[in-house]
């Protein structure tokens, strides 16, 4: 009996102990000889999805999963591989009763795992592991087919971008092979800048190949003998993988010199990204991997024409590419039978916030957004009540619960303000202020604005100082027409997306949170208590902390007490007790929770 | 920490002398350094041929670079969307009192740098920091007390 432990190794299963959980298994294994008749093999394998209940454990071929596995529970799962299951590990209904397998929980029986089918499936180390699943035949199968061909099924397949704008991948790549102007270049994007969007790390760090099967085909399509991973420097794991990855895809012949024996060569480099938001544009991307600063172009042609160094260049997103495989080997009609009319396939979400679990999901394209959050991610979390929902990051919108039925796909929520953009889903509760969210996004927007063009430059710096001023309490009725006036040069004459996108959270939340924007300005009033308006403000925390508070007041006690007279203001350690609800505004020292 | 000139050299020499690497090269030299010094920056733009206010304009421009030398722990902490609708700044003013430093600020003794940065990719965890490359999750007021205090002990322990 042969038995595969996959340990969770991503990075919200690592903070939580994951590396820990699979050293003990090995160790376990190695000492104590456990169980002669079983052969177990231990994996570390990448995010498993449900990030909230890690480190997860799962148990293969059984399908057994553990949640919130530590290192002392390991001897007994070991020991029960050839028995029953540890009952008090696996997951447990709200009505009572528990599953074994993943597909039986609410959080994962209606996802669909395309771009994610070898995603905490698989070691992300193994070529072979990747093989054993069908991994590299498209590409075989590609070098079997004309680059017309190829250009073809994907766009038969519906493919769009997944890199947040959706443009047709196929039209993409047909409009690069067009041109005769050689080396061509093909650019994977995994900069992945928005804030609460994880989902292209999980696919670099869970499915390296995946990602670069999909690069090798793009390259046959396109005519390209060179190409770049432009890769966030943060990302320490995701450039680990995709390094490991390079260099075993190319000792297996999958890459570099003569694909395969094909004749036709690709080389791939990694570059790092330097923590630039709008180098995940695509032409600040070129911008920087041609060693400039990540200013985008203002636009005479396109990259597909003239890229890094003005040749003709494609640019995808992680996601876009881990899907060209799938269409490739079993067919478009198969991809396009999943999704809307305009949207094929799946999209992966990272769902956060304020939401009970939270985690990657991956859903057939249109799915309704309450599903995802009340079915998928069991609502919102602590009881409170749902407020908003913001998707496509920091330039998409915030949407209310009246709109929660609306399909997600690329064109619905656009219609509404909003966008899907790369899949972020951040859930805000009753305890979130809609203004003091919208003069978050500008403000980031504002610091990662590149400064080359005069509206985004300057307009964004105006709208951050205008909605601090209402946060304030200082603001007057006329602010609100000159926002909206802002908003509209913005859109109208930024030279990016940054810009032309920018006003997205400001007049999404004053199109369907007027409410709330009247109330600070009129009665100084904010309703979330998350605005200061130079009085006391209550900041509430959902975090639960009696259990843990004990231990932390004897350990400070022991380490701050001693340093104490050292403390730069004398403030140490200085605590209120007793409180979630504690005051922000009035005492340094008096924090939340 | 300033690198010994064969040491910096070997760093440089890895990168055949083009401007393309510069981004890589400084990485590199911060990766090595906690900080890009700048005698450092002048003899990488030597090597690499570029302009050196080519250079200042690539290191002023990309949010990863620190002109400043860092504590030997960097705190991290998140304040990307989902990290900031769950009380972020209760964080922020938790490590402020303890260790008297703002985001953007290092300790004189040279352990401590405290910084916010804008998505750890670690959201379904929020929120969430990093010290070195250490991720925490779920931070409370409660952890970060707790952490500190390991790493005080472990400072501690040392002399
Ligand atoms: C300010 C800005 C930031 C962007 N950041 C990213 C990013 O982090 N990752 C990404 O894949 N695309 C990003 N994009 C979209 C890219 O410009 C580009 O559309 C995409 O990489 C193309 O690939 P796709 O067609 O496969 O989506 C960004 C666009 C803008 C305007
Ligand atoms: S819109 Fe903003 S980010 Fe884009 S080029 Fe103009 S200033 Fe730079
Ligand atoms: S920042 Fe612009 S205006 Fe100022 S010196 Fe440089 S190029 Fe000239
Ligand atoms: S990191 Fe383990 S489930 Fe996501
Ligand atoms: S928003 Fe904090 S980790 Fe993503």
């Amino acid at each position: 009996m042969k038995k595969t432990i996959l340990v969770c190794c991503g990075p919200g299963c690592i903070a939580y102990g994951g590396l820990d959980v699979a050293a003990s298994f090995r160790e376990k294994i190695a000492s104590l000889n456990v169980n002669a008749t079983v052969e177990t093999v231990i994996k570390q394998s990448g995010c498993h999805g449900f990030c909230s209940r890690g480190p997860l454990v799962r148990i293969m071929p059984d399908d057994i999963s553990y949640y919130r596995v530590k290192p002392k529970d390991t001897e007994e799962i070991l020991h029960s591989l050839d028995k029953d299951p540890v009952e008090r590990l696996l997951f447990h209904n709200v009505g009572g009763g528990s599953v074994k397998s993943q597909r039986e929980t609410p959080f994962y029986a209606s996802q669909m795992k395309l771009a994610l089918r070898n995603v905490g499936e698989i070691d992300p180390g193994s070529i072979s592991d990747y093989k054993a699943r069908g991994g590299y035949e498209a590409l075989r199968k590609a070098l079997t087919m004309e680059p017309e061909d190829i250009i073809a099924e994907i766009e038969k397949s519906g493919l769009r971008g997944r890199g947040g704008a959706g443009f047709p991948t196929g039209l993409k790549w047909r409009i690069a092979a067009g041109y005769d102007n050689f080396p061509k270049y093909v650019i994977m994007n995994g900069d992945e800048g928005d804030p609460g969007a994880f989902m292209d790390r999980a696919l670099m760090e869970g499915d390296p190949h995946g990602i670069l099967e999909g690069i090798i085909i793009c390259a046959l399509a396109i005519g390209a003998t060179e190409g770049y991973l432009y890769i966030r420097d943060e990302y320490t794991l995701s450039l680990e993988s995709m390094k490991e990855a390079l260099a075993d895809a190319e000792k297996g012949g999958f890459l570099g010199e003569s694909i395969l024996g094909s004749g036709r060569s690709l080389r791939l480099n990694v570059v790092r990204g330097g923590g630039a938001f709008v180098c995940g544009e695509s032409s600040a991307m070129i911008e920087s991997i041609e060693g400039s600063v990540g200013e985008p172009r203002a636009i005479l042609a396109y990259p597909t024409e003239q890229g890094l160094w003005d040749k003709p260049t494609v640019i995808n997103n992680v996601e876009t590419f881990i899907n060209v495989p799938l269409i490739i080997r079993d067919g478009s009609a198969k991809f396009a039978a999943t999704g809307t009319k305009t949207s094929k396939g799946t999209k992966v979400f990272s769902l956060a916030g304020k939401v009970r679990n939270s985690g990657l999901v991956e859903a057939p394209m249109g799915m309704t957004m309450r599903k995802i959050i009340f079915d998928i991610g069991g609502g919102v979390v602590g009881n409170r009540k749902f407020k908003a929902v913001q998707t496509g990051g920091p330039s998409g919108g915030a949407l209310p619960e009246s709109l929660l039925d609306l399909p997600i796909d690329f064109d619905t929520l656009v219609r509404y303000g909003s966008m899907m953009g790369s899949g972020g889903m951040i859930v805000m509760d009753d305890w979130t202020c809609m203004v003091a969210v919208a003069k978050y996004n500008i403000e980031f927007l504002a610091k990662e604005s590149c400064g080359a063009c005069v509206p985004c430059r300057e307009g964004l710096r105006a709208l951050s100082i205008l909605l601090t001023r209402i946060c304030d309490g200082e603001g007057e009725v006329r602010d609100l027409e000159i926002i909206r006036s802002i908003c509209e040069l913005l859109r109208q004459t930024s030279r990016c997306g940054l810009g032309k996108t920018a006003a997205n959270p400001v007049l999404s939340t004053l199109k369907y949170f007027p409410e709330e924007y009247e109330e600070h300005i009129r009665e100084k009033h904010c309703r979330a208590g998350v605005c200061g308006m130079g009085r006391n403000t209550e900041v509430k925390d959902d975090v639960d902390l009696a259990d843990i508070a004990a231990m932390a007041r004897a350990a400070r006690k022991a380490t701050f007490g001693e340093t104490r007279e050292k403390g730069p203001d004398g403030s140490v350690g200085g605590k209120k007790e007793n409180g979630t609800h504690n005051n922000k505004s009035t005492n340094s020292t008096g924090a939340e929770s | 920490m300033i690198l010994k000139e064969d040491k910096l050299s070997k760093l440089l020499q890895k990168y055949p002398q083009e401007r393309r690497h510069t981004l890589a090269v400084f990485q590199d030299i911060q990766h090595e350094c906690g900080f890009l010094p700048k005698e450092h920056i002048i003899e990488a733009a030597r090597y690499l041929k570029t302009p050196l206010a080519q250079a200042y304009a690539m290191v002023t421009f990309y949010r990863s670079f620190s002109l400043l030398p860092r504590g030997k722990y960097v705190i991290k902490v998140c304040d990307g969307t989902a990290c900031h609708i769950k009380n972020v700044q209760g964080r922020l003013d938790c490590l402020k009192r303890v260790l008297g430093l703002d985001p953007g600020e290092t300790d004189k003794d040279g352990l401590f740098t405290v910084e916010t940065v804008s998505c750890l990719g670690a959201c379904a965890i929020s929120p969430v920091m990093q010290i070195n490359e250490e991720y925490y999750g779920n931070l409370t007021e409660e952890k970060i007390y707790e952490i500190l205090a390991d790493l005080y002990r472990k400072e501690m322990r040392k002399l």
